[in-house]
């Protein structure tokens, strides 16, 4: 029994240490963005990264969203209402609002996070993070800062163009099984689409880009040894920010219904 | 100068230095001598500031460590002091030229359009050429160990804090690092300390030799002095032998108490 509290004390303990950590580690970032130093080459290599690497798996994954997506709503509502309506409407909602910017940065945390974990975990083992220090710099300025801006900068657009796949795959798939006319899929979006349903999922894609970014940086440099340590904290900064995504996402989504932002 | 007193330092149990008093002279070449896990690295990382001692001062030409308040602060202490990581710790995206070159933009004023030029100059010391553009993967461990001594000279730095520096390196190219580091100090005028336990590059390269055990210098003397000294522990460690007052043990158990322990619990 006593060894039970023992273990449960010390992962207690183990979790308010890596809380603290993580909050100077914030406290560290609000530093470095007040002090106003920002290593632009850095932010546009990431961008790049970032940005390419993730576009086809996440332009391909909402395009196949919204073709599924098309063909639900199509024959379910074929067995309401004995036609397919609204499949525009559906898919567009659908994908702007909520899937696009959550499956974006599903993705884009397991393609792009995990390897900013690896990569900083990498350094972190061989000591490039402390060489970082002695060269007159530091891992916050010159790794982390970077990468966040780059996701506020990139996710964002990443699912701009995941709504746009969406709502085209949805396209393709009314057109093909369904044969609807183009203007009466383009009219059902148009129609009911509102520029506050788009700034409701674009407001979802920076909070989640920030929290991405902020897990697999602190996951990144708080790894510790060896490859094993670089394994751990690239999984665990993968669960932890996917996990993050979609708990954020219902809280966000309350908060901005509660503005009306819906 | 670099002067150390009652530097403490400990990870949670673990007490890795207890109580270090040293001073470095300008112009000298300090060589601490030890076995793994005696404090040797961790106490280079308290000069550098990688890592806060837990009690004691440490002052560089007068600064203390302790009192460096701002970023600035710490760029110009930093600027005074070039460290050479075990493994070489260069930045794998980087290429050589610029990983030689990266604190002159957070160490100095230097203007950019100078530094693949001081990049050469500073490779050249260290004698390697025509490697600028080739990334660190490509490079053998020698010289990736002597682009990372670029990268710690390129400041122009007074100090060099080595962190063994022959490690991982055959003997040849362990005796070509003990002559850049003797060639360095010629030339650059600089005062450093390594960590080593490496007798051969301590005997050759050190001014004086510091011996760390448990936390603690045993003894500080010339090459010579080490030599002769009848100091047990110093002795084992020159000597390099298993059996002596330093317990460094073949296995964790103890076999015979291990095979005395079985029999008491098959006979009950």
């Amino acid at each position: 029994m006593n060894e039970l509290f023992e273990r449960l004390g010390k992962k207690i303990l183990v979790s308010f240490e890596s809380l603290g950590r993580f909050a100077v580690f914030v406290r560290s970032l609000i530093h470095w963005v007040v002090s106003g130093y920002f290593e632009w080459k850095q932010i546009l290599i990431q961008m790049l990264r970032i940005g390419v690497e993730s576009m086809p798996v996440s332009v391909m994954t909402a395009f196949f969203t919204g073709m599924v997506l098309a063909l639900q709503s199509g024959e379910s509502s074929k067995h309401f209402l004995n036609e397919p309506l609204f499949i525009g409407t559906l898919v567009s909602f659908a994908m702007v609002m909520e899937l696009a910017p959550v499956m974006t940065a599903l993705v884009v945390s397991g393609r792009a996070g995990a390897a900013i974990a690896a990569e900083l975990g990498t350094m972190k083992v061989t000591e490039q993070i402390d060489a970082l220090y002695t060269l007159g710099t530091d891992p916050i300025r010159y790794l982390v800062i970077p990468r966040v801006a780059a996701f506020l900068i990139v996710l964002p657009l990443l699912t701009v163009m995941s709504d746009f796949s969406g709502i085209a795959g949805g396209y393709l798939v009314a057109k093909i099984k369904f044969g609807i006319a183009p203007n009466v899929y383009w009219h059902d979006i148009i129609d009911n689409m509102r520029i506050r349903h788009f700034v409701h999922g674009y407001i979802k894609t920076y909070v989640f880009a920030f929290a991405i970014a902020l897990i697999c940086c602190f996951k990144g440099i708080e790894t510790r040894g060896g490859a094993e340590g670089v394994g751990k904290s690239t999984t665990a900064a993968v669960v932890i920010s996917m996990v993050s995504v979609l708990i954020l996402d219902y809280f966000v989504t309350a908060i901005l219904v509660a503005l009306g932002i819906t | 100068m670099i002067e150390a007193k009652g530097v403490k330092k400990s990870y949670g149990y673990r007490h890795i230095l207890r109580g270090i008093d040293l001073a470095v002279e300008t112009g000298e070449t300090l060589i601490i001598i030890g076995g793994s896990g005696m404090g040797k690295s961790t106490f280079l990382k308290c000069v550098i500031g990688l890592t806060a001692p837990d009690d004691g001062t440490i002052a560089v030409d007068g600064i203390e460590i302790g009192r460096l308040k701002n970023d600035r602060d710490w760029a110009r202490y930093r600027q005074k002091i070039g460290y050479l990581f075990q493994e070489g710790a260069l930045f794998d995206s980087l290429s050589v030229w610029e990983n030689v070159s990266f604190g002159l933009r957070y160490l100095t004023e230097i203007p950019p359009y100078r530094y693949r030029k001081i990049a050469s100059e500073k490779l050249e010391l260290v004698g390697l050429k025509d490697v600028e553009d080739l990334k660190p993967s490509e490079l053998s461990g020698g010289m990736k160990k002597r682009v990372a001594l670029a990268r710690a000279i390129a400041s122009d730095p007074s100090y060099i804090l080595y962190d063994e520096p022959t490690t991982g390196l055959d003997p040849i190219m362990s005796d070509v690092i003990s002559d850049l580091m003797l060639d360095l100090q010629k030339k650059l005028n600089v005062t450093s300390i390594a960590v080593t336990h490496d007798m051969k590059l301590a005997y050759k390269a050190a001014s004086r030799i510091a011996m760390l055990h448990e936390g603690k210098f045993l003894a500080v003397g010339t090459p010579e002095e080490i030599k002769s000294s009848k100091n047990p522990y110093v002795r084992q460690f020159i000597d390099g032998k298993s059996v002596g007052p330093i317990h460094m043990k073949l296995r964790d158990f103890d076999p015979a108490e291990e095979t005395e322990e079985q029999g008491r619990t098959r006979v009950s």
